[in-house]
């Protein structure tokens, strides 16, 4: 990648989200913002190359996306003047209590997250207008038709529009459920970025796990007392301060008791574990994500794989069960039982686990680990190659493929 | 920005408690906060007639258009200034008159 392909990269991670909220707000219309972004964008592509790389790049963005923006209102204008005016989007100004943190992003966000639409339809309009995903990216993310995620995304915003969702920051009173709703969405934007999908993509998309951070800290600053703001948070932390030692040099995934702990970010480290002690100070009864944040500290507390408490592990899990008893979390729970009560114990509960789980490719993976284990190399083999048919990460399908062939 | 906002009722449900007094005050509250346009209950279903004059000659028929367990129960019209009002007035409609509600925007 040359100067200005990279200059054009940076430009998309770091000004995506602010060109399409500044417009929204400018224009109140998340058509009108998200195709001037797109075009802003597709301009600098065709005129950087030429022109060099504006000084400020998202100032250059946003003026150009703003005058896309007003040609195509004066477009529309022409045409059917009347319903112009009736139909743009409602906004406030922001209550006076955000000041300093109020983000237009975080505006956004609350407009993207909003309950009267859809969690697929959420999630899809958070990742494109936030994240600035291609409609194709969240096809291949979520295993989807790109028609069928293109239809998602026209619907909500339809729905935005005609039933006037307003485009601010939710009421001091409304503000926690909606936060539930934020953070939902915020996880599996990390979760994306975490475990990228797609041949194209990096293994590792840190332009999506620090988005995701960094609006995650931002709804912190707003409700510093909602315990699961401050869990979602601190997983995030201890999850990325692993980051740089979960993809070797040679492009492959390592396994939690492969990596290089020397590696890890004592920085985010410390944040993370200062944010549950400070959860459990509280004695208050914490949620899933607290939970999950606890099970991370646990694992980021220990000097290697044989160091960590996981009876301490497990009874986690279990309390995670107690909340969420979906197979997915009694999949993660039996890979912690494994440590404890061995790969036979384990083996048996995610065998109960076939029916729910039989698409999903951290199944195959745990079974095929907990086989190979056990000494039985075919059925290893076959589980291993079923999680590589499944597996959408490149950096994981190159681990899935050496631990395969390494199989006698 | 106006809403019609449906009391959804469903015949598997029934009940007997007089909501009225409470469905007064409520409109009360809605009047005198500028939000109130129409309010209106609605005889049952079988009450209702089906006009269909799209042929040579006007048919009228018996009963509602979709025959549904659930059915619509009374309407409001409110006058609020986005979604959000009006999904936190509907919240307090659904409570006030113990039935499911739906908010849905006019054009």
């Amino acid at each position: 990648m040359n100067d200005v392909e990279e200059a054009i990269t940076r430009a998309h991670r770091e000004e995506w989200a602010r060109v399409v909220a500044a417009l929204t707000r400018r224009f109140g219309d998340l058509d009108v913002a998200e195709e001037a972004a797109a075009e802003a964008f597709a301009t600098a592509v065709e005129r950087w190359p030429a022109d060099g790389v504006p000084p400020n790049p998202g100032a250059w963005l946003t003026t150009t996306a703003t005058h896309k923006a007003i040609d195509r209102i004066r477009r529309e204008n022409k045409r059917h003047d009347k319903h112009k005016e009736a139909q743009s989007m409602h906004h406030d100004d922001p209550p006076e209590s955000l000041g300093a943190i109020d983000d237009d992003r975080l505006r956004l966000i609350f407009t993207c997250c909003h309950p009267a639409l859809a969690v697929e339809a959420r999630v899809a309009l958070t990742l494109r207008l936030v994240g600035g995903l291609t409609v194709a990216e969240i096809a291949r993310a979520f295993l989807l038709s790109e028609g069928a995620v293109g239809q998602r995304i026209t619907r909500a915003k339809a729905k935005i529009k005609a039933a006037r969702i307003p485009y601010r920051v939710p009421s001091a009173e409304d503000l926690p459920a909606r936060v539930t709703g934020v953070l939902t969405v915020l996880y599996l934007v990390f979760n994306e970025g975490y475990l990228a999908t797609g041949p194209d993509t990096d293994p590792v998309r840190q332009d999506l796990t620090s988005e995701a951070i960094r609006l995650t800290r931002l709804i912190r600053a707003l409700l510093p007392d909602d315990g699961e703001v401050a869990g979602l948070l601190a997983l995030m932390l201890l999850i990325e301060a692993r980051r740089p030692a979960r993809v070797s040099a040679s492009g492959e995934l390592v396994a939690l008791d492969e990596q290089d702990r020397g590696a890890w970010d004592r920085a985010l480290i410390a944040e993370g574990h200062q944010l549950v002690r400070e959860r459990l100070a509280t004695g208050q009864a914490p949620g899933r994500y607290q939970i999950l944040a606890a099970i991370n500290a646990v694992h980021t507390s220990a000097r290697d794989i044989r160091d960590t408490d996981w009876s301490q592990v497990v009874a986690l899990y279990d309390q995670l069960v107690r909340l969420d008893p979906s197979p997915i979390v009694a999949l993660n729970r039996a890979i912690a039982v494994a440590e404890l009560d061995g790969p036979e114990v384990a083996l048996a509960a995610v065998d109960r686990l076939d029916g729910a789980l039989a698409g999903y490719h951290a199944y195959h993976v745990t079974r095929a680990d907990l086989l190979r284990r056990l000494g039985r190399s075919r059925e290893s083999r076959e589980a291993y190659d079923k999680a590589i048919e499944l597996a959408g990460n490149t950096a994981e399908t190159a681990y899935l493929i050496r631990r395969r062939d390494q199989l006698r | 920005m106006r809403y019609l906002v449906s009391v959804i009722d469903d015949e598997n449900s029934p009940d007997n408690t007089d909501r009225r007094p409470a469905i007064s005050e409520f409109n009360e509250r809605l009047m005198a906060e500028g939000h109130w346009v129409f309010a209106g209950g609605l005889a049952g279903t079988d009450a209702a007639t089906v006009v269909d004059n799209r042929g040579e000659q006007a048919v009228f028929s018996d009963g509602p258009f979709v025959e549904s367990k659930e059915f619509l129960a009374g309407v409001w019209v409110w006058e609020v200034p986005d979604l959000d009002m009006a999904l936190k007035l509907a919240s307090e409609a659904s409570k006030v008159c113990d039935r499911k509600i739906e908010v849905r925007p006019f054009l």
